[in-house]
């Protein structure tokens, strides 16, 4: 049967091995080497070695955009899990409406960043103003912390989703053993249901940990990086680097920047996954 | 105990209640403005209702229909959005079932690869990618699913793969036995078997698709095709002034459909989240 499917490997692999090579192949391998060149487009490129990383490791403001990125993605995926798992047990409660207000709080997931970047800005500058507070562009911190608000409301739901489907999946036997042999309802949490429930945080923080850490689309309409790019978030620093920086020596720093933030990301994702991944219990 | 917990169950579904209702109050305050006339919308204002001076009817979504492009952002954010997710669904599960079936390097390779590029950020590309496809003519509504299917193919191959290892290899085998081609076993045995997959993929793909910025933004000739967020973010970039009226219509009329495709489907949405989730 193998070498029968074998055989019609145009039919089956080439489509998509050939969009995945323009799509992704080829740009990722050119973006890795002009990350060593100086270049205004792609063909027109010289090589100059690793000069670009030394000079993105020099540029203050990305430092502080690693920084700033590093703070929120910590705090709001905290933030996210910790209130998503809360309504998610609350929630497998027995309690009345459970479907209306799972569904109200998945809901802003199909709301597009930007959109919800701009519903947001209206809502917190009406609120700054009615305080008599400076604006989202005048004030970083409240940019930061506007951020994690949006986030938060955007993805809790998403991951309440996650934690519920898991929590439904553990079977009740488990529960009912840990209740006749006499554990209170916190015990049977922590020493049952959590434990079970480990491969549905895995997925949760990786998911949470890899959107913060990319967060562009939320950041450029809700904050647009101001003032003076002091919100500005990673990928909003790299995009900004890119195009918005006069001199022939930005797009090579800017590609410099993805490569290292790449390599973050990466980085990240198999850590947090060994992390959690050894903690998971066999059903 | 019984009673103890009726009114702590009680209290819970309060308390969701009033959670739920500001869940949806920016959605709420959003759909209020837009009937506000433009001087009304100012930062003290937005949070009330509209009045009889204030009230601007229909104009604000006359004006979005009419003057601002929204109907053609939103023709072009179908179109992209259907073809690409036809596309990726389609030619990912050949491939994954491929990949799955035939144990050779190459396909290992390309598993790892399709692996790989999930975790990458779009920044990584962006350039490249934009100019790229700028080259190859890959720069217009109609085409740009090509992009599309070879950036998200991760997820897809990713999650089709994972189902494929669950199904039994015997039911194949005997359609081949029966004398089916690879090209009819897969599309009467297999994709039928794939159907829920095919669900959540579809789900989580449009999703993404209906709602992204940067890859259309960089990828497409920006003077002839606006998507929805495009559109959107227009509004706030290019005019000296942000026209709040027009803009909250638009919004409006960005959400409105979702929402309704949101209410017909919640079951299959939720479910393929989770089912995602799962296999992820």
């Amino acid at each position: 049967m193998e070498k029968a499917i074998k055989k019609y490997w145009p039919v089956f692999l080439l489509p998509t091995l050939c969009a995945f090579v323009i799509g992704f192949v080829i740009p990722f391998a050119q973006g890795a080497y002009l990350s060593l060149c100086k270049f205004q487009t792609v063909d027109k490129a010289t090589f100059i070695g690793l000069s670009n990383f030394a000079k993105a490791f020099a540029d203050t403001q990305f430092t502080h955009s690693f920084w700033l990125t590093v703070r929120f993605t910590v705090v709001s995926t905290l933030l996210i899990n910790l209130f998503a798992l809360t309504v998610a047990l609350l929630l497998t409660r027995q309690i009345g409406g459970t479907n209306l207000f799972r569904t109200v709080f998945f809901m802003p997931n199909l709301i597009g960043g930007i959109v919800l970047g701009y519903i947001w800005q209206i809502l917190i500058n009406c609120v700054l103003s009615l305080l008599g507070k400076p604006l989202l562009a005048l004030n970083a911190t409240y940019g930061y912390w506007g951020l994690i608000i949006l986030m938060c409301w955007q993805q809790i739901g998403y991951m309440m989703i996650i934690y519920i489907a898991g929590l439904q999946a553990i079977p009740n036997d488990y529960i009912e053993a840990a209740t006749i042999d006499g554990a209170n309802s916190w015990q049977t949490l922590w020493k049952v249901k959590l434990p079970n429930l480990m491969p549905s945080i895995t997925i949760c923080l990786f998911l949470s940990l890899t959107n913060s850490f990319k967060l562009f689309d939320q950041n450029l309409a809700l904050t647009g990086g101001e003032p003076a790019h002091a919100s500005e978030l990673i990928a909003m620093n790299i995009y900004n680097t890119f195009y918005f920086r006069a001199g022939p020596q930005w797009k090579g720093i800017g590609q410099a920047k993805a490569v290292l933030f790449c390599i973050m990301v990466v980085i990240i994702s198999i850590i947090q996954l060994k992390a959690t991944r050894s903690k998971e219990v066999q059903q | 105990m019984e009673k103890k917990n009726k009114i702590l169950n009680g209290f819970l579904t309060a308390l969701f209640a009033v959670l739920s209702l500001a869940w949806v109050y920016p959605v709420f305050m959003v759909l209020m403005n837009s009937f506000k006339k433009e001087q009304a919308i100012s930062t003290n204002s937005v949070f009330q209702l509209p009045t009889a001076d204030t009230f601007a009817g229909v104009s604000n979504f006359t004006d979005a229909i009419t003057s601002k492009g929204f109907l053609s952002a939103f023709w072009y954010s179908l179109v992209i959005t259907i073809t690409s997710v036809v596309l990726i669904l389609v030619c990912c599960s050949m491939c994954a079932w491929f990949i799955t079936r035939v144990n050779t390097w190459v396909s290992k390779t390309c598993y790892y690869l399709f692996v790989f590029s999930m975790v990458v950020p779009f920044q990584m590309l962006m350039f490249t990618l934009a100019s790229l496809s700028d080259k190859l003519g890959l720069n217009t509504p109609y085409n740009i699913c090509i992009v599309y299917l070879g950036f998200g193919a991760g997820l897809a191959v990713f999650m089709f793969a994972g189902f494929m290892k669950s199904i039994p290899l015997e039911i194949e085998e005997a359609a081949m036995i029966d004398g089916c081609s690879p090209i009819r076993t897969f599309f009467s045995v297999v994709f039928p078997i794939l159907k829920p997959t095919m669900v959540s993929v579809g789900i989580l793909e449009t999703m993404w698709l209906w709602n992204d910025y940067l890859l259309p933004y960089l990828v497409l000739d920006r003077k002839k095709y606006m998507t929805i967020p495009i559109l959107i973010q227009y509004f706030r970039g290019s005019y000296g002034r942000v026209e709040m009226g027009p803009m909250m219509a638009s919004i409006v009329l960005t959400i409105v459909p979702i929402i309704i495709v949101y209410i017909l489907g919640q079951k299959h949405i939720i479910k393929g989240v989770a089912a995602g989730a799962v296999k992820g």
